[in-house]
């Protein structure tokens, strides 16, 4: 089966920064992949090339057997089956919660209106909000913006959802409900790429963690061994300062 | 009541200086609906990911805040008719006060839009919509929430500004006024008659710029 995301030896500059070196990576249908890597390892911008938020410096990027810096290449149509969640949410603050949701539906699917509302109530009930769905985001706490945001990614139908960092900004108290909402989606199935530094979630769901340092993959692995049995030096270092806490 | 009392000149011809009036209004909605279009397009020109159209806003924006709305009048009503371009003078008083003002409605909206956080272009486009779609959808509406109070106070001048008009013999209010001068040279009544009309339309738009900015605060909105 061909991957769902597919890089081989992409690299990409900003400036004379280099930031990904080379790397090779491949994200087959319905695997979850955690990424983790010390900040500025280039975790953010991997994940922002696969739906060309950042374009790539060389190589080859493929995603849905579409190659994602050809010039031919539609690049609206495949962001449409790319969902991606931010650290920061950005959920539209002049749109209520079910609004946030229905929009891309409506403007980009030409989705009915009736068809939009009932998907987008079924997804807030689904991420644990259905009360909220005339909230506007200023109202809501992040926990709460964050699963809107996964709730809004998901009403386009995507085949593949990227996650950056989506718990950083969230009190501890928040970050559960957001976990949660994204196991519900591991459960079902979805091919999801995930930059975090949850290592429970990275232990409990995901199918192989793929550890960063500047620019380079360093280590590919299962949870089990990557926990248990780190290969390179660089690997060890980081999981033991970030285990501790 | 004596036959000539302070503002009987007024009272007497209300009625032409109320002609004036409805000039005005209608020459300040008509010019300030084109300009705040035209405006928006140049604005939008200035920031889009395409440099032909950049310089283009660029040049527009600092050709016409920096050359007298005064010469820009006389250029379309007195300059375009000798290159065979002929328009009214309403039309010439209306253009040149719509082109004008459009830039400074341009930077307004410009100066909006980027401070949008770069996060919403960003969600956005990665839902599929292209950008002009986002600009129209995400981007403007947050803009215009944000350029509503310089939007108003640049309205409130415009419609100040439409007493240039006058000079081409436009006639709308303050043309008027110096019609019923000259003829009889109760200047000071008249004027002061004039000034208050100007007044009863710039004080409720400035009040209702207030209103809408106190609207949008409490939605929650632009948070
Ligand atoms: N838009 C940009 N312009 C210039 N340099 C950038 C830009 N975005 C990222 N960089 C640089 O690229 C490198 C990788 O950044 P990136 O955000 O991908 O790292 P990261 O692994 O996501 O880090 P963090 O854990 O802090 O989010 C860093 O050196 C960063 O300064
Ligand atoms: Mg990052």
């Amino acid at each position: 089966m061909a991957p769902m995301i597919s890089f081989r030896k992409v690299n990409k500059w900003f400036g004379s920064n280099h930031v990904l070196k080379d790397v090779t990576f491949d994200v087959v249908e319905g695997e979850v992949v955690v990424i983790c890597g010390p900040s500025g390892s280039g975790k953010s911008t991997l994940i922002r090339c696969i739906n060309r938020l950042e374009p790539i410096g060389n190589g080859e990027l493929v995603v849905d057997g579409i190659s994602v810096n050809d010039r031919k290449a539609d690049i609206n149509r495949l962001r449409q089956e790319i969902g991606i969640v931010f650290q920061s949410f950005n959920l539209f603050p002049h749109m209520t919660a079910l609004e946030n949701i229905t929009l891309a539906p409506l403007k980009v699917r030409k989705m009915s209106k009736e068809e939009a509302e009932a998907t987008g109530l079924r997804l807030l009930a689904r991420v644990g909000m259905p009360e909220k769905a005339n909230a506007y985001p200023a109202h809501l706490s992040g926990g709460q913006q964050q699963r809107v945001a996964i709730a809004r990614a998901l009403a386009m139908h995507p085949k593949i959802m990227l996650f950056d960092e989506p718990t950083s900004a969230l009190d501890p108290e928040m970050i559960k409900e957001v976990l949660d909402a994204m196991k519900d989606l591991v459960k079902d199935g979805m091919t999801m790429v995930v930059v975090t530094h949850e290592m429970g979630f990275a232990r409990e769901v995901s199918h192989r963690i793929t550890f960063m340092d500047n620019g380079i993959i360093v280590e590919e692995n299962t949870p089990a061994e990557f926990f248990a049995n780190p290969r390179s030096e660089r690997t060890k270092q980081f999981l033991s300062k970030i285990l501790k806490h | 009541m004596p036959p000539d009392y302070v503002g009987k000149v007024v009272i007497d011809n209300l009625p032409l200086l109320l002609e004036g009036f409805w000039i005005t209004i209608w020459l300040s909605i008509l010019s300030s609906l084109i300009s705040l279009v035209l405006g928006t397009v140049i604005g939008v020109a200035r920031i889009v990911p395409f440099r032909p159209l950049r310089s283009f806003g660029t040049v527009y924006v600092e050709f016409f805040r920096n050359t007298p709305l005064l010469i820009q009048l006389f250029f379309f009503y007195h300059g375009l008719p000798r290159a065979g371009i002929t328009f009214s003078a309403f039309e010439s008083a209306l253009w040149s006060l719509a082109i004008y003002h459009a830039a400074y409605v341009a930077e307004a909206v410009r100066a909006g839009i980027q401070s949008i956080h770069r996060g919403q272009m960003e969600a956005a486009r990665s839902l599929g919509f292209s950008y002009l779609a986002t600009m129209r959808y995400i981007i403007l509406p947050q803009a215009f929430a944000i350029v509503i109070p310089p939007l108003g106070n640049l309205f409130i001048a415009l419609l100040k500004n439409t007493s240039l008009a006058s000079t081409i013999a436009v006639a709308e209010l303050l043309y008027q006024g110096e019609v019923l001068d000259s003829r009889t040279f109760r200047t000071f009544e008249i004027f002061t008659a004039v000034g208050i009309l100007y007044l009863c339309l710039t004080l409720p738009l400035g009040g209702f710029v207030n209103l809408v900015e106190r609207r949008l605060a409490r939605a929650g909105r632009g948070a």
